[in-house]
């Protein structure tokens, strides 16, 4: 699933990024923030009152945030063997 | 003066290094700029543990060498020897977050790579074990290969240990430093650090998180949005409530000096530029020095606690709506205590389109030089009662001009993105720093440097222009027994007579034409003019000139008239220094000609519209 369908607060793992939909400065952002496929990921909130607003989540030790087309570029995986 | 061997302090943002800085110098700190960018070169010394002093300088926190916005460009430069204006330093001493060793190892691994003699300062440790992570400095420090302390820098936790390291790095034999770090993949380099993280990390367990429980209320789309709006709103509250005191203390030392200086010297023209032009004017601004300082307590403590990227995260939706990201909040938001440090923070705006249309309405918030023009428009004009219990109707009117202001630059920003800064918007990743309670003395060095600045300025720009206004008031002296007025026969008098022309449609007076050419050096010199301005017309005249400002615009001016400067001043043409920031931002006379103007012509209509609009309305 996308991370923007991801449950608030439900361990995931990043399965895949699709970094033609980010540009080359904000897949690099992404990456330094330590966003790569195999990353610990957890979504924690929702901006915007209509659930339009940015995503912020955990990913490995850090919170960040990013816009919502942003997120939809990432698949998640959930689940006992979602690890690495 | 010998040169002095210079560190440069350098890590991730968020790594707690100006806390650092802050630990290491005190409050010797040198303020300046990187030459041809407005990037903020700080600087302080530092004494080692022998006694030989250093030169610390605090580079622009980033995320690696691989810079995207000017900021980081100037530490990718100045570590690799290449910036203009500094040299390469002797050693760095790199700062991680203990919590977050995984993304800043990365970094680090970049920077020791480079060759220079190095220290890593483990920062934060007391956090990490807050949230349940034992780390071993040993086993990092052998596996990085160079050496590790563990520090706080708010509890001056290590800082001896880091002076007695960088004493004897500095004396030993350099190694060879690169000019180019080794190309490197960035997910080998990653891989690595994931992996010297895991070594050093002993024990790891899961504990409270006082940031996650936080943010569940500061980001919820409901209770966040009116926490925001709360916190502004006693911000602007507490600028009336909590200067009374002070301000009426600095009052009272400007008026002892002017009677003081009234008894003291004869009738003439040295007692007349004295007491009408220094001490009326420039004290008229000075008065304001609480308020201001209010201002950027508020301000400093959004940004040190870390609530400031929450305010942007909150505000993104709505920033999106008119073409620009949240992060445009943090600069927006530093300009109204000055516009001037908000279009500095731009530069953090990665998207040249997001960033000029920024710097563009940055002017639009309401900075902390049009306070005093609020202040003693509002004081003078707007009874002092309260609407609700505890809110007062002076500072609610506050409130609503600087909603004012923000609507307006919201309009104008969703006008330019449709037309000279076109495109698609850019987009909004920012890091989310854990919430921690600054250390006062932090917020303290903030606000004494804010005050320097500002009185500085008192000093300077504000003490010149008022004197020029002065001796323009004061010259040529009419014929004795003119009936007309000494402010109407001087050369001042006269340029406004012309202007006035221009301004008298939209309800302004003589004197409002005369205070509105100074306030382009700065804007609070209009009050500092009106001061000069009715202090010289009054003469002699012991009553009129124990009057205040406040009570003499009342008395002379009409309702409407008031309004309407107050509207004005919400789009008020900027100072110079704000163009000035703009042309270097800007590299050209392109857009502050540009900003110029669109405000001009916006304060016109607005101060046209409330002024008819209150006469239609027969408010008086």
């Amino acid at each position: 699933m996308r991370l923007t369908e991801l449950p608030l607060r439900q361990p995931a793992f990043v399965d895949l990024i699709d970094w033609s939909v980010l540009s080359p400065s904000e897949g690099q952002r992404l990456r330094e923030f330590g966003l790569c496929e195999g990353a610990s990921v957890e979504a924690l909130h929702h901006g915007g009152l209509w659930g339009k607003g940015p995503i912020a989540c955990k990913v490995g030790r850090m919170t960040i945030a990013m816009r919502r087309n942003h997120a939809a570029a990432v698949t998640v995986r959930t689940g006992p063997d979602a690890a690495p | 003066m010998s040169v002095l061997p210079l560190v440069a302090l350098v890590g991730n943002p968020n790594a707690g290094k100006s806390a650092l800085f802050n630990a290491l110098t005190g409050a010797r700190q040198k303020l300046g700029n990187y030459p041809g960018v407005t990037v903020e070169r700080k600087a302080g010394r530092l004494a080692l543990a022998d006694g030989r002093p250093v030169e610390l300088v605090d580079l622009p926190g980033t995320y690696s060498l691989n810079a995207a916005s000017p900021d980081e460009l100037v530490t990718r430069d100045v570590v690799m020897g290449r910036q203009a204006g500094e040299r390469r330093p002797d050693a760095l001493v790199i700062v991680v977050d203990a919590s977050n060793l995984d993304n800043h190892l990365r970094f680090a691994l970049e920077l020791i790579a480079l060759g220079l003699p190095t220290i890593v300062a483990l920062n934060m440790v007391d956090l990490a074990t807050r949230d349940g992570l034992e780390l071993d400095a040993a086993v990092l420090a052998r596996e990085l290969g160079v050496p590790v302390i563990a520090t706080v820098a708010v509890r001056k936790r290590g800082l001896d240990h880091l002076r007695e390291e960088l004493g004897g790095l500095l004396g030993s034999a350099a190694p060879e430093a690169k000019a180019l770090p080794p190309e490197r993949d960035f997910d080998v380099v990653r891989g690595e650090a994931r992996r010297i993280a895991r070594a050093a990390i002993v024990r790891e367990t899961p504990s409270r998180r006082l940031t996650a429980a936080v943010d569940r209320v500061a980001l919820h789309p409901v209770f966040g949005l009116l926490l925001l709006l709360g916190l502004l709103f006693v911000m602007f509250q507490a600028v009336y409530a909590w200067s009374e005191a002070p301000i009426a203390m600095i009052e009272g030392l400007a008026e002892a000096a002017a009677t003081a200086t009234r008894d003291a010297l004869p009738d003439g023209m040295l007692r007349s530029f004295l007491v009408d032009g220094v001490i009326n004017g420039v004290g008229s601004v000075v008065v304001f020095l609480p308020q201001i300082l209010i201002l950027f307590f508020f301000i400093l403590m959004l940004e040190a606690t870390g609530y400031m990227v929450r305010a942007a995260f909150l505000m993104d939706g709505i920033m999106a709506k008119v073409g620009l990201s949240g992060r445009a909040f943090i600069p927006l938001l530093s300009s109204f205590a000055c516009a001037i440090p908000g279009i500095m923070a731009t530069r953090t705006i990665a998207d040249p389109k997001d960033r000029l249309t920024t710097i563009l309405i940055a002017p639009l918030m309401t900075c902390s030089a049009r306070l005093p023009v609020y202040a003693v428009i509002i004081g003078a004009f707007i009874p002092a009662r309260d609407v609700l219990p505890g809110v007062g109707l002076q500072g609610f009117v506050l409130f609503c001009l600087y909603v004012a202001g923000i609507i307006g630059a919201m309009l104008v920003a969703l006008i330019l993105r449709m037309t000279v800064t076109k495109g698609a918007s850019g987009g909004f990743l920012m890091e989310m720093p854990k919430y921690q309670w600054p250390r006062p003395q932090d917020i303290l060095l903030g606000l004494w440097q804010r005050a320097i600045i500002f009185l500085k300025r008192a000093g300077t720009i504000i003490f010149t222009s008022t004197v020029i206004l002065w001796v323009l008031l004061s010259y040529p002296k009419p014929p004795e027994g003119s009936a007309i007025s000494q402010v109407d026969y001087s050369i001042a008098g006269r340029i406004a007579g012309g202007l006035n022309v221009i301004l008298e449609p939209i309800g302004f007076n003589r004197d409002i034409s005369l205070a509105l050419i100074p306030a382009m050096a700065a804007r609070e010199v209009a009050v500092s003019a009106l001061a000069t301005v009715y202090s010289i017309d009054a003469g002699d005249d012991e009553a009129l000139l124990e009057r205040s400002l406040g009570d003499r615009l009342k008395d002379q001016w009409p309702l409407p008239t008031a309004l309407a400067f107050l509207a004005w001043f919400i789009f008020a043409p900027q100072c110079i220094s704000t163009i000035a920031v703009t042309r270097r931002e800007t590299n050209g006379w392109k857009w502050p000609l540009f900003m110029l103007g669109y405000l001009f012509v916006l304060a016109y209509v607005a101060a046209g519209i409330t002024f008819w609009t209150a006469t239609a309305l027969g408010l008086s």
